[in-house]
């Protein structure tokens, strides 16, 4: 965890200092108190006492209890300001280190963790940190200087307390022990709570249908009953906490005063007053310390938790970026839009299996070039090394005539507009959402924005919501349908002006006839650019320049449809699993 | 401190009715009423022994005091009589609350428990028309987080409520029975400070809501980028999406130091609180002592007293808060279980028997709307004989599944009837109908389990040769006999099982239940093109003597269909056969033609 205190910048290490400070003038104040208390309590006992002397004495503690205050009001802001800090600093370094992940790395830790390290992890950290420091530096310091004040007043006292502070810890101990493997336990039986919910939820009609509601409602029950039983246990033993804490500390109190008596029956005379006022004081820094370990033993329970959370972080900052960045700005000049795979094999790091075996093509500018194949034959790995969201194993992939591992990534990133299988949309409006990023050639102007709409054919649609362009998105597209939003994305790799375009298996969501006429203007509108398609039907891919076909990672064919029809066995499968013969003119 | 769950930042929301909320708490909680009697006895019993303690060791200090006076001696027998009476106190009052702290935990859990089985129960009595309007997350956030803010509310607050109310008029009425002077002073110190605490609180509250509302978005934010981010690294917007990060990471940095700073201030401030009425007693004690109106015991008692006197108070403040988050959860909660209900079957007069039902439909002026204003299929006749293929067909988005809807009685049809083999759907229940249907959806719904008891869904008596069977049938026994543990493969997040076995695996649930109706959502989306004909396959024999209706995208499979009906933005436009409708030359010629289109 104290690594990621490098993300302290100097100016929270002065506020820790000003926070020691603060908290040490707080404790010395607090233990300064029952110093007055006693002088009181002897005045006010030996009933000789001078109105003024109390009155002088009480002022004093209560000085110190304002001064203690403001301790630790001040210490208080400072701690509140450095966790604050803390937490905005490393969730800024996260943020941005998983931004410049390859989406290797993002699918090892996988993007629902990524986004709880960011958000919960840190939560927890901060918390820790707000509550923890000040305990950390304070109990130690208590703990330390009241047992310095008392240390010399009687043994049986000393000996009292301490095993009040064993017993206590003692009791915190067991109760840990039996509750904390519990709570993992309840953590895993409510996310199966929820799984059964989730399940009946997005099944409903199909548990409808097979009229098993019972069935889901038995399911159901039992987890229920299963995390009600463990729950019940836990709480049973944090029931302990409270009455073990206040029978022990009122214990001690009582314990005191027994032993008191007998000390100061054993005392000489002239002591006994004495005796008596240390014995009032002893009891309330008894009390000081006893807190003071509950405390430390409390910390020393929370610790875990957010060292648990400061690993996962530090898994994260610390991991390899395998997609670095290159130099160069530009490609060969004259070969604008030409994209070249050079003997392209591709496994995951430390898989055995490769994904992509030797696959060489080229596509010229201007040409669209399609793949198809079944699911994991590897298409939509292949055209994701163009963008570098992986980087090739063996060979090479080519744009411009350069290889994409010697650009900048920015600049390489201008030449594509990429449009994934799953369109994202962000929160923002229609137009925020077609102008998203940044193409290197300054910002997209409305009419370009309209007019990519229009070729996507999505302005029909848009001109129809509330505010038309400027019509809020939520964030996931909520409120458009599927194929709307795979239109919008598809407008913006348009807006976007790339050389080259990549459709992963982005026209699914269309149906037949929208498919249809958007490639038809799309064709129209980028005559000049390069496209490249992974497809699953054959309708969206039979007019390409050129068609490769996957399987299992190799490619097993390459030519037009007519060629491929004639002399590729699976691509002559896939057509015919979904056109007839005579439609396919066969 | 110790609810060990420690859950982070409190829901702060606020609850609309604060009071009607409470109230149905209170009336929910009548199931367990002899627990919670027993709990807040235990709760005012453990108050009043806490209360008479101090006075008991005020007794003590004064017995001291008396042995310290030159010549006296210590009265051992009395100290020790009052300390075991102590002794006696302090450890009936921790088993008070001992007992009240166990039994507190069986109603809070218990009461837990039934108000989720009654979400659960209530998720399959709702029309389905609730779910079209609420999203799933949103339910089940009131399964967990909901119910679990109100019970540990409820744990929190409940009988310590109780107690803190006994102990803070129990030490009020000693304190003046004490003595009045004092009383008055030990209130008046503490009540100024308190008001100040309140203030506190109230601001502090403020920045709270505004901190959870800034995390909101902030995360929202993050969740955005994190799962689009292909797009942001290929579209180069990590710029923009760093400014709209670093705008909200300083909005919560900032609510989320105010709100700490403020709420961190409670602690020091009753530590002060608790001081100054010290000083204040020991002050004004001390003047009546010299007086002789009172003895030092007084004094020592008072100063416990104090602190009495100050710990139900924050407790009553701390309750409050965490009764309004208690309200707001719950009343989320019983929003949700007091939805209206599908309509009781009352007039339900006829079943069918699905072994004996022939197959016919007929369609008789039927009119629906999913809204009661807006009709979207406004007069729809058909006739479908026993074995027939009808097939329904359009754009994304046109409706198709509303006819699904409508077969399955999942909504009430607004007008006009469905008659299966001449009974109106309207006499049978909607478990009966449901019977008379096997229904294979688009999405393949897979439920956590093994293979078997996916196929064998909700049917008893079904042997694993009969599973067997209709695999082999479907071309999925090889697959199943392959994996090591074959039928007891648990199905759900597991990578050996592709898209495409999934839809297969729902095959083979539909034709375990046999049924004489088919609905089939044809299912491309997620299966490649050579498992699809696998699948196409499977569907086909499950057609086999069945009526049956098919949504398709792909217009080739449906070309033999006995009636095509074409959808567009939720109405019927065309009916007919493949030939009928070509043509026309209408909406589906056109459908058609444009997937050999460029």
């Amino acid at each position: 965890m104290f690594k990621l205190f490098r993300n302290l910048k100097r100016r929270d290490y002065l506020f820790i200092l000003l926070t020691l400070i603060a908290i040490t003038t707080q404790v010395w104040l607090e233990l300064k108190m029952p110093d007055y208390m006693s002088e009181i309590t002897i005045l006010v006992q030996s009933g000789n006492g001078a109105m003024n002397d109390i009155l002088y004495n009480g002022g004093f503690m209560i000085l110190c209890a304002l001064g203690a205050f403001l301790a630790n009001a001040i210490s208080g802001y400072f701690i509140s300001v450095i966790a604050a800090d803390f937490s905005m600093n490393t969730r800024k370094e996260l943020f941005d280190k998983v931004e410049r992940l390859s989406m290797n790395e993002i699918k090892e830790f996988s993007t629902s963790s990524l986004i709880t390290r960011t958000t919960n992890d840190i939560t927890q950290i901060q918390m820790f940190l707000s509550m923890g420091i000040r305990m950390l530096i304070r109990a130690p310091l208590t703990a330390g200087w009241a047992i310095i004040k008392i240390a010399n007043k009687s043994w049986q006292w000393s000996l009292t307390t301490g095993i009040a502070v064993v017993i206590l810890i003692m009791v915190n101990i067991t109760v840990m022990v039996l509750a904390t493997p519990r709570f993992k336990k309840i953590q895993a039986l409510t996310d199966c709570l929820n799984g059964v919910t989730r399940e009946n939820l997005n099944g409903i009609r199909v548990v409808r249908a097979f009229n098993a509601e019972k069935y889901q409602e038995k399911k159901f029950d039992k987890t229920n009953g299963d995390l009600t039983q463990i729950q019940i246990f836990v709480q049973n033993v944090f029931s302990v906490m409270s009455p073990a804490m206040y029978l022990v500390m009122y214990g001690v109190t009582l314990a005191i005063y027994f032993i008191g008596a007998y000390i100061i029956d054993a005392a000489a005379a002239g002591d006994k007053l004495t005796i008596f006022g240390d014995m009032v004081v002893f009891s309330t820094y008894a009390m000081h310390v006893i807190m003071s370990f509950l405390t430390l033993s409390m910390i020393f329970m929370m610790m875990p938790r957010a060292q648990v959370s400061a690993g996962r972080i530090n898994e994260v900052v610390d991991a390899d970026i395998t997609v670095k960045d290159g130099k160069k700005t530009d490609g060969v000049p004259n070969m604008r839009g030409h994209v070249e795979f050079r003997n392209v094999s591709f496994r995951y790091p430390g898989a055995e299996e490769y994904l992509l075996r030797d696959i060489s093509f080229t596509a010229e500018k201007g040409q669209t070039v399609a793949f198809i194949g079944s699911t994991g034959s590897g298409k939509s790995t292949l055209i994701n090394l163009v963008p570098r969201f992986y980087d090739v194993t063996e060979g090479e992939v080519l744009v411009d005539g350069l290889d994409v591992r010697e650009y900048k990534i920015s600049e390489l990133n201008n030449k594509i507009g990429y449009v994934p299988q799953r369109a994202v949309i962000f929160d923002g409006t229609v137009s925020t959402n077609v102008a998203y990023g940044d193409n290197g050639k300054g910002k997209i102007h409305e009419k370009k924005i309209k007019e990519a709409i229009k070729v996507a054919q999505a302005k029909n649609f848009v001109e129809k919501l509330p505010h038309d362009y400027s019509a809020h998105l939520a964030q996931g597209g909520t409120n458009v349908s599927g194929g709307q939003k795979q239109r919008l994305a598809i407008a913006r790799a348009i807006a976007r002006d790339p050389e080259i375009y990549i459709f992963d298996d982005s026209f699914s969501a269309l149906d037949y006839k929208t498919d249809s006429i958007l490639r038809k203007e799309l064709q129209k509108y980028t005559k000049d650019a390069t496209s490249l398609i992974v497809a699953q039907r054959i309708g969206t891919i039979m007019h390409a320049d050129k068609i490769l076909v996957l399987d299992k990672g190799r490619c097993v064919g390459m030519g037009t449809h007519q060629e491929l029809l004639k002399n590729c066995e699976v691509y002559k499968q896939i057509a015919l699993s979904q056109l007839s013969k005579e439609e396919l003119n066969v | 401190m110790f609810n060990g769950g420690g859950r982070g930042g409190r829901d702060s929301q606020k609850a609309k009715h604060f009071g009607t909320a409470l109230k149905r708490i209170i009336h929910e909680l009548k199931a367990f009423r002899i627990l919670v009697i027993i709990s807040i006895l235990c709760a005012i019993g453990g108050s009043i022994l806490s209360i008479i303690a101090p006075n008991q060791l005020s007794k003590i200090t004064d017995l001291i005091s008396e042995g310290i006076a030159p010549g006296a001696a210590m009265n051992f027998a009395a100290i020790n009589g009052i300390a075991l009476l102590m002794v006696g106190l302090y450890v009936s009052s921790a088993t008070l609350e001992l007992i009240e702290g166990l039994v507190m935990s069986q109603i809070s859990n218990r009461f837990a428990k039934n108000l989720r089985t009654k979400i659960s129960e209530k998720i399959n009595r709702l029309p389905l028309r609730y779910f079209d309007r609420h999203q799933t997350g949103d339910i089940l956030s009131r399964v967990t987080n909901d119910v679990d803010t109100v019970t540990q509310s409820l744990d929190n607050s409940l009988s310590s409520a109780v107690a803190a109310l006994a102990l803070l008029f129990g030490t009020i009425i000693m304190m003046f029975a004490t003595n009045w002077i004092l009383a008055i002073t030990a209130m008046a110190s503490t009540l100024i400070g308190f008001v100040f605490m309140v203030i506190i609180l109230n601001k502090s509250q403020k920045y709270f809501i505004q901190r959870q509302a800034a995390l909101g978005k902030l995360n929202a934010h993050i969740e955005e980028v994190y799962s689009g981010l292909n797009v942001v690294k290929a579209y180069n917007g990590k710029a923009t999406s760093d400014r709209k990060f670093d705008r909200l990471n300083k909005d919560v940095y900032t609510a989320n130091q105010r709100s700490q700073f403020l709420s961190g201030l409670m602690h020091p401030l009753m530590a002060f609180i608790g001081n100054f009425g010290y000083v204040a007693v020991c002050i004004v004690g001390a003047i009546l002592t010299s007086n002789g109106t009172i003895s030092f015991g007084v004094i020592v008692a008072f100063i416990a007293y104090v602190r009495l006197f100050t710990s139900p108070l924050q407790e009553l403040s701390q309750i409050t808060t965490s009764l309004q988050s208690a309200a707001a959860a719950s009343e989320r909660v019983f929003e949700f279980v007091d939805e209206d209900e599908m309509s009781t079957q009352k007039e339900i007069t006829k079943t069918l028997d699905k072994t004996a039902v022939k197959g016919d439909i007929v369609f008789n002026h039927v009119k629906f709307g999913y809204d009661e204003g807006e009709i979207i299929i406004k007069d729809f006749n058909a006739n479908v004989k026993a074995g027939q293929k009808i097939a329904i067909v359009g754009p994304t988005g046109a409706g198709k599944t509303t006819m699904v809807n409508l077969l399955m009685k999942f909504y009430e049809i607004n007008d006009g009837d469905i008659l299966i083999d001449g009974t109106s759907t309207k006499e049978l229940s909607r478990e009966n109908v449901h019977e008379l249907f096997t229904m294979v959806l688009q999405d393949t719904w897979m439920f956590n389990g093994s293979i078997r008891e996916n196929v064998a869904y909700n049917r008893k008596n079904i042997t694993d040769k009969q599973i067997m069977d209709v695999c082999e049938e479907i071309g999925l026994a090889h697959f199943i006999k392959t994996l090591p543990k074959g039928l007891d493969t648990e199905v759900a997040e597991n990578d050996e099982i592709s898209a495409g076995q999934k839809q297969l695996l729902t095959i083979a649930r539909g034709m375990i239940e046999d049924a004489p109706f088919l609905i089939l959502d044809e299912a491309t989306s997620n299966v490649d093109t050579r498992t699809e004909e696998l699948v196409q396959d499977a569907m086909d024999k499950l057609m086999e003597n069945r009526t049956s209706f098919i949504i398709a995208h792909r217009l080739s499979t449906i070309k033999n269909a006995d009636l095509i009906l074409v959808m567009n933005e939720g109405n019927i436009i065309e009916t007919g056969n493949h030939k009928e409708l070509m043509k026309k030359n209408g909406f589906y010629a056109d459908l058609y033609n444009s997937q050999f289109a460029l």
